[in-house]
């Protein structure tokens, strides 16, 4: 369950964004989970209808959930690869989905071996669109 | 729109911790991760709910220091920081499997919101950070998230490290962070300039490492824990 905590990180950030924008109403959030984190959605929504109990102002929200894959930029020989393909065991795959960033310690570029390579994309949790009536 | 969502929430994962202790020091290898990790497992011993995180990724050694093994946290609604005498730890060699993590700053920075927002710390009267040595990624994420951090600042006898030190003083003065005090380790005795404590040079420090019982019997351990009260740690 550790997807909770990230659950309720976007649902507490678009409150706080409808409180900003002034919004009436909270309608929908768009989330995108990158491929890289491996995001359980199940848990995730799961913990999503828990937590709006604890906060009203997303009681009507419709949490729209999309996939985004990810994709690397070697920064020593600027090769750009996905995730699919490169080899990591269950354990490094579990460590990655707790902190991202690890995929620099268990991912190397398959052209040249680096582990200076940059996620261009699909690393872990975004907010991509809050949508409410003013 | 690509909004981070984990910076709304490190504020109430660290809501019930009622004091944050950033030890810093801008030189590599001047004792900080010792000193945070005395200083945390003398917190605990007088009672104190203790944290300690080691925010050093690509050092991380206060698991050494503790003699950390088997530990993992607990997924329980983020992670739960496994109990190490008596102290909360959280450290990236849970994930790494005491490898090396070559991050750039930004991977730094988005490693420790990933952490900040995530680590369940619950109820602690302190967090100690052992900081990484300088002004970079960490240093600058603490100010930004943990607002409430305080900073003992360690430094050693050497010319180099106190110059770098008062830079380092006069940036935190101008950020408005509060310093609880300097401490000089390696001393060679006496009184120290500017230093609210000395910490002599231990030369039985080293075999000390790894057994925390061993750690806090050391000459080291006695010279921090009288420096507890006039950090106004005690």
């Amino acid at each position: 369950m550790h997807e909770w905590a990230l659950a309720e990180s976007v649902i507490k950030a678009a409150v706080e964004h409808a409180g900003n924008e002034k919004f009436k109403k909270l309608n929908e959030t768009g989330v995108v989970f990158g491929e890289l984190q491996a995001i359980d959605k199940e848990i995730f929504t799961f913990a999503l209808e828990e937590l709006r109990k604890q906060f009203p102002g997303a009681a009507a929200c419709k949490f729209k959930i999309t996939k985004q894959p990810a994709a690397f930029r070697c920064k020593a020989c600027s090769h750009e690869f996905p995730l699919k393909g490169l080899k990591k065991t269950k354990d490094e795959a579990e460590f990655i989905h707790f902190v991202p960033e690890m995929a620099h310690t268990f991912l190397k570029c398959p052209k040249c071996g680096s582990p200076d390579f940059e996620i261009a994309a699909g690393r872990g949790v975004s907010i991509s669109y809050i949508k409410g009536d003013k | 729109m690509n909004l981070d969502p984990r910076p709304s929430v490190i504020d109430e994962r660290l809501k019930n911790v009622r004091r944050i202790i950033a030890v810093t020091g801008w030189k590599g290898g001047i004792g900080k991760s010792v000193t945070a990790c005395a200083l945390a497992l003398l917190l605990a011993k007088k009672g104190y709910k203790t944290g300690l995180f080691d925010l050093d990724f690509a050092g991380a050694s206060d698991h050494l220091i503790l003699g950390a093994k088997g530990l993992f946290p607990k997924e329980e609604k983020g992670l739960e920081p496994p109990l190490l005498e008596g102290i909360k730890f959280m450290s990236v060699v849970f994930f790494s499997e005491n490898k090396a993590v070559p991050l750039r700053g930004a991977n730094v920075s988005d490693a420790i919101i990933e952490l900040l927002a995530i680590t369940q710390w619950g109820d602690l009267d302190f967090l100690v950070l052992d900081m990484p040595p300088g002004i970079n990624d960490a240093a600058l994420d603490v100010m930004r998230f943990a607002r409430k951090a305080e900073v003992l600042a360690v430094t050693t006898p050497s010319l180099i490290a106190r110059d770098v030190l008062a830079r380092s003083l006069e940036l935190y003065r101008g950020l408005k962070v509060p310093v609880l005090g300097v401490v000089e380790n390696m001393s060679e005795g006496g009184k120290a300039k500017g230093a609210a404590a000395v910490i002599r040079r231990d030369s039985g420090l080293e075999k000390a490492l790894g057994r925390p019982a061993a750690l806090l019997k050391t000459a080291f351990s006695a010279d921090l824990g009288r420096a507890l009260k006039p950090l106004g740690l005690s």
